[in-house]
């Protein structure tokens, strides 16, 4: 099985799923002929010919909403939005739209579509470029929202959001792209090759939507993180010397609420680390239904680790940034009872 | 020094107790402007987004070269279909206020709009309707009972009393869900035609969307995608002249005709007289032409006025004159459409009161019918429905929700 980075991992996805159907076809800025800001879609317009991978225009509404029309046509749209932080034109379109097409027809139109889009931080990319905007997804009911940590399962997701017929937010770490990220700002970054989750196979498998990994057993504390906080909680727990046991969601929506409550019921302490802001952060949403689900079996107060209610800045980017040294804390808090 | 600047605020000609004003619409006669080859470029297209195609005259004569080739059967359908869309809003509107449900909206002076561009297009052909359209589905022979259905969220609703009454959805009528939020629906009638575009498909579609939303930059988005991959679709502007209680000029239609934005896109467009309904059908089927041929989309705007209120929660009387409609200059589509059969030796006067008769009984009928399942209220779909359709397949969240809820 051949190592790949994330970002040969979604490549060999889309040409998985081009090849394998021919509803599929992608359309997004820059995705034809140059192959994508990022390299997401190189070479699959010279493999599968212009109708099934090409540019548009700068206008994200006009691509969600295309694609809309595509999916209820019986195609299925794949659709880069080139940052998350530009998503938010496409925003009616995907919440009153997309999203809301199959309950409001009863089930005669559906919106079939996957929106790719890189996200979050930790690449100097400022304001503008590094925002976690998944909790303004995962409130909306009708989106699946989805997020993986590693290349094996960025393949394996993707195609799962492909086949799925709901729309489906499908959010890239970025910072993942080239590599493990364990949140250490000054160290050298380390490739994907070596690390086992790069192993994809080069065919076609799925991974499911609604299923978490636990990513490392452990006894002391539950930590529930996603994308590039996977990475960064264990290199935390390792840091502070931890025995954590680290639960990857991959989908916020579906949530596997069973591993979830599983690992809390047996830890009793649960830490929640993202890299969006706090406030009505998705963290919320999990530590109220660990809450309400294992409330009986924690020994200590939930706590959160998650970037601060600010606006993510550049210069101080890794005083925004929640790393392996604020997650460290918050895990000896919960696990030896300080600063509870 | 400068002169200080100031700030242009438009504001309609007439307000409540002055006399109507038209004379800032710009008319044309009939038959008066030129009919061009599908063929020609928007570029040389120029006169037709800023003059008013329109066919028949004052007197029910079909002038000029844009007269379509409609024979007897073909233009009785088009007066039975708009007759019987004018019966059923009446019939609704008085629902609403008898306190059957909760909202209606009429179309009443547009309905050769819809019941024209359905006719002249394929039934098979898309169309991406606004909140004004229930012509397309009557003139396409939707049944009535369920567009009363969907009116009273009655447990026989086709859309399980999820959508706020006329707010259809009728895949085999070719007719998309109707959305609330205004001029979604451009962009993705747009990508339904890439679609069948890149399908090898021969359907088209048909975006609409109201004077007021052309603001909206989804409409905007839709002009840019439609021209930059030539889709095969008819944009509609319905220009009715009022979004609620704003006259066109809040909309950007004081200083150029909503047409001409299309021109800016490279996209051929044609202004046409609304009230029309020759001039609607050959306009159409100019753009289709057009589409089919895969020369890609043309924006129309249609010229009418919206005679009836936005809907049942409005009172036009508070923001404009009370009797524009009755002078409103491009007449009654009915009434003109019936002079024109009249003229033609089609039609009598008891063959037009035999039409409405018939309009009248065909709604009563489906009236009784749907209100035998129930008005809104007293009877509705079964609650476990709430829970279904959010996904294919409801996650567990959803099975937990439907037991918390007992259902």
């Amino acid at each position: 099985m051949p190592a790949m980075n994330m970002i040969q991992a979604l490549n060999s996805a889309l040409d998985v799923m081009l090849a394998r159907d021919p509803k599929v076809l992608i359309f997004g800025q820059d995705v034809g002929y140059f192959g994508g800001v990022f390299r997401v879609t190189d070479g699959l317009q010279s493999k599968y010919g212009r109708t099934r991978c090409f540019d548009a225009p700068i206008s994200e509404n006009g691509l969600v909403g295309t694609a809309i029309g595509m999916g209820a046509y019986g195609l299925r749209p794949v659709v880069e939005i080139q940052f998350a932080d530009y998503i938010y034109p496409a925003y009616d379109q995907l919440v009153s739209e997309a999203a809301k097409l199959r309950y409001r027809s009863a089930g005669q139109f559906s919106a079939p579509l996957t929106v790719r889009t890189p996200y979050g931080g930790g690449i100097f990319g400022g304001q503008t470029h590094s925002q976690s905007p998944e909790s303004l997804f995962t409130h909306i009911a009708g989106l699946k929202t989805v997020i993986p940590s590693n290349p094996h399962d960025a393949k394996g997701l993707l195609i799962a959001a492909i086949e799925d017929d709901d729309p489906v937010l499908f959010l890239e770490p970025k910072r993942l792209y080239n590599g493990p990220f364990e949140g250490w700002r000054d160290r050298p970054s380390s490739p994907w090759a070596g690390h086992p989750m790069a192993e994809t196979p080069m065919g076609h498998y799925s991974v499911p939507l609604g299923e978490a990994a636990v990513v490392q057993g452990g006894a002391a504390v539950t930590v529930l993180a996603y994308g590039t906080m996977v990475h960064v909680a264990l290199a935390a727990a390792h840091h502070a010397g931890i025995d954590a046991e680290v639960i990857d969601l991959r989908t916020l929506v579906p949530l596997d609420l069973e591993t979830i409550t599983l690992s809390v019921k047996k830890t009793g302490r649960c830490v929640i680390v993202h890299e969006a802001p706090l406030t009505s952060g998705y963290g919320a949403e999990l530590a109220a239904l660990v809450q309400e689900h294992c409330f009986y079996h924690l020994e200590a107060p939930i706590r959160r680790v998650a970037g601060w209610d600010t606006p993510y800045p550049h210069a101080l980017e890794w005083d925004y940034f929640p790393g392996p040294e604020r997650i460290a804390e918050a895990l000896r808090a919960v696990v030896e009872g300080e600063g509870v | 020094m400068a002169a200080p600047l100031s700030l242009h605020i438009p504001e309609p000609a007439r307000r409540p107790g002055a006399a109507p004003d038209f004379s800032g619409l710009r008319l044309s006669a009939a038959g008066e402007v030129g009919r061009s080859d599908p063929q020609t470029a928007a570029s040389d297209l120029r006169d037709l987004a800023f003059g008013l195609i329109r066919v028949l005259d004052d007197d029910g004569q079909a002038q000029g070269p844009w007269r379509p080739e409609l024979g007897a059967s073909a233009l009785k359908a088009g007066l039975a279909a708009m007759v019987l869309t004018r019966a059923f809003d009446e019939r609704m509107f008085r629902a609403q206020r008898q306190g059957k449900t909760s909202f209606y909206m009429k179309c009443t002076g547009e309905e050769a709009i819809a019941c024209a561009a359905a006719l002249a297009l394929d039934p098979a052909d898309m169309h991406f309707p606004t909140y004004r359209q229930q012509g397309l589905l009557i003139a396409r022979g939707y049944s009535l009972v369920d567009m009363m259905n969907q009116i009273y969220s009655n447990a026989a609703d086709p859309l399980l009393g999820r959508q706020l009454p006329i707010m259809y959805s009728a895949r085999e009528a070719g007719f998309f869900s109707i959305s609330g939020n205004l001029g979604t629906q451009m962009p993705q009638a747009v990508g339904w035609a890439m679609a069948s575009a890149c399908s090898g498909d021969t359907r088209i579609a048909c975006g609409w969307i109201g004077d007021g939303a052309t603001a909206e930059g989804d409409f905007h988005a839709a002009l840019t995608f439609a021209s930059v991959y030539r889709a095969p679709v008819i944009l509609n502007i319905v220009n009715n002249q009022w979004a609620i209680s704003s006259f066109t000029g809040v909309a950007g239609g004081e200083t150029t005709p909503f047409a001409a934005k299309g021109l800016g896109y490279g996209i051929p467009a044609l202004r046409v007289d609304g009230n029309d309904f020759l001039a609607v059908t050959a306009a159409t089927q100019w753009a289709a032409e057009r589409a089919r041929a895969n020369l890609g989309p043309t924006l129309i705007e249609f010229v009418t006025y919206r005679a009836a209120p936005h809907s049942t929660s409005d009172d036009p009387a508070r923001y404009r004159p009370a009797d524009e409609a009755a002078l409103w200059p491009l007449g009654d589509p009915i009434l003109r459409l019936k002079a024109h059969l009249f003229r033609s030796g089609l039609l009598t006067e008891q063959d037009f009161a035999d039409l409405e008769a018939e309009a009248l009984e065909q709604v009563r009928a489906a009236g009784r019918q749907a209100e035998a399942v129930g008005v809104l209220g007293k009877s509705r779909p079964s609650a476990r429905t709430l829970f279904e359709d959010v996904f294919k397949a409801p996650d567990a969240r959803l099975v937990r929700q439907r037991r918390e809820h007992g259902v």
